[in-house]
């Protein structure tokens, strides 16, 4: 059975997962925990879509359709018809190379 | 000056591997971003430590932006080990990541690839003393957070981005409507982005642009009152001067809410695009509806109306 989120892009198939905890590691706002047999899935609506927990899952047991949740960056992707991340240009010296975003001020 | 944006391309540590202290080959690795800020928070944290870090290329950027770009990634990291011959170095096989540059890097891909074993420290270098002790880190040591110091960090980056464009408003307004109407501008701007920041915890409401918009209200209704109750040529002009007020500053306010996003870290990208969706529009509306008011009552007022 797969499990969902309402408000984001997140899915989850407990019958794939092998409970090696990478997930519950990985995620910075505990919407996974680690279970007796599987992950569970603790608290889905507080995902922000990082993509952390898809990437470091080997089963490919979680989906989601990762992205920036910074609105000048979709805003700005959606004026010049580009991807968001090519078109970041927020206060965190994100994207300082070609223009920017952020998150937390960088020091991480 | 990193934190004020200044030159924020060139605040870069050059990419490779660094020893710190003593280290030797049964040291721990440490992998980080050439970030200046990124960098010194970690050698700040490893004080007295003997280990290595491996700095990875990613333009300059912090660990989870370059992350989310995918610079602080997989191939990078495979590519640098190699690069600086690490295995060489090194009698283990194991690599210590900040638990953020997971969204960037697939451990199992990396074990695969080169045979390094990736482990996920805690999210913030300050804690990577205490979870060096048992390389486990708690719950909260998991944690993002977005504490008051995290938040205050932010404001002057964000009053650099917006100081030019408030600038010439602020001219355009004195212009076109005095004193008052300039500080209007000054006070909703600034609303956005340092009472924001500042307060975005205790603002009612789930939405950031809604949040502004109540922010937005709060600082606009001194104004228009002030101008209602004040001595302007007639009623009709302190009604239509009062609601210009209350059409065109919380939209303001509301849309530096709204950019304020990406500054935070936990907005997803679906929720931004609802908000997006949701707010954009009422948000132009309501800002053009003021300054058409003020443009009418402008033109009024040259035609020798409000007597």
């Amino acid at each position: 059975m797969i499990l969902a989120a309402v408000t984001n892009t997140l899915r989850y198939n407990p019958d794939l997962c092998i409970n090696c905890d990478l997930c519950s590691i990985v995620c910075p706002h505990g919407v996974f925990a680690p279970g007796r047999e599987a992950a569970e899935l603790r608290n889905p609506e507080a995902c922000m879509e990082c993509g952390a927990c898809q990437r470091n899952c080997p089963t490919g047991a979680i989906v989601v359709d990762s992205g920036v949740g910074c609105a000048s960056a979709l805003l700005w992707a959606a004026l010049k018809g580009k991807k968001e991340q090519e078109s970041c240009d927020c206060a965190c010296a994100c994207g300082s190379a070609n223009s920017r975003s952020r998150r937390g001020g960088g020091n991480r | 000056m990193a934190r004020l944006g200044y030159r924020r391309g060139e605040h870069r540590v050059r990419p490779g591997l660094y020893a710190l202290g003593q280290p030797t080959p049964e040291s721990p690795v440490w992998v980080t971003a050439n970030y200046t800020l990124s960098f010194d928070a970690l050698r700040s944290a490893l004080d007295g430590i003997d280990g290595y870090i491996l700095v990875l290329d990613t333009e300059g950027i912090n660990v989870w932006c370059a992350a989310a770009k995918g610079t602080f990634g997989t191939d990078e990291l495979v590519r640098r080990i190699e690069a600086t011959g690490l295995a060489n170095v090194i009698c283990h096989r194991t690599l210590i990541l900040p638990q953020l540059g997971a969204a960037g890097v697939s451990a199992h891909e990396v074990r695969q690839r080169c045979g390094f074993r990736v482990e996920y420290g805690p999210v913030r270098a300050s804690d990577l003393p205490e979870y060096l002790k048992t390389h486990r880190a708690t719950p909260e040591m998991r944690r993002v957070r977005f504490d008051f110091p995290d938040r205050l960090v932010l404001i002057p980056v964000e009053l650099v981005h917006v100081f030019l464009p408030l600038l010439l408003a602020a001219v355009m307004l004195y212009l076109l409507g005095g004193w008052t109407a300039m500080a209007a501008a000054v006070v909703a701007v600034l609303a956005g982005v340092v009472l924001f920041p500042i307060l975005l915890p205790w603002l009612p409401t789930h939405d950031f642009s809604s949040k502004g918009f109540l922010l937005g209200g709060a600082v606009a209704l001194p104004f228009a009152l002030a101008t209602l109750l004040g001595n302007g040529p007639s009623v009709l002009w302190r009604f239509l001067t009062a609601l210009a007020y209350l059409l065109a500053l919380p939209p303001v306010t509301a849309f530096l809410a709204l950019n304020f996003t990406g500054s935070t870290p936990f907005t997803s990208r679906s929720r931004v695009r609802r908000e997006i969706f949701r707010y954009i529009r009422p948000m132009a509306g309501l800002f053009v509806a003021g300054i058409v008011l003020v443009l009418a009552r402008l033109i009024v007022e040259r035609l020798g109306g409000f007597k």
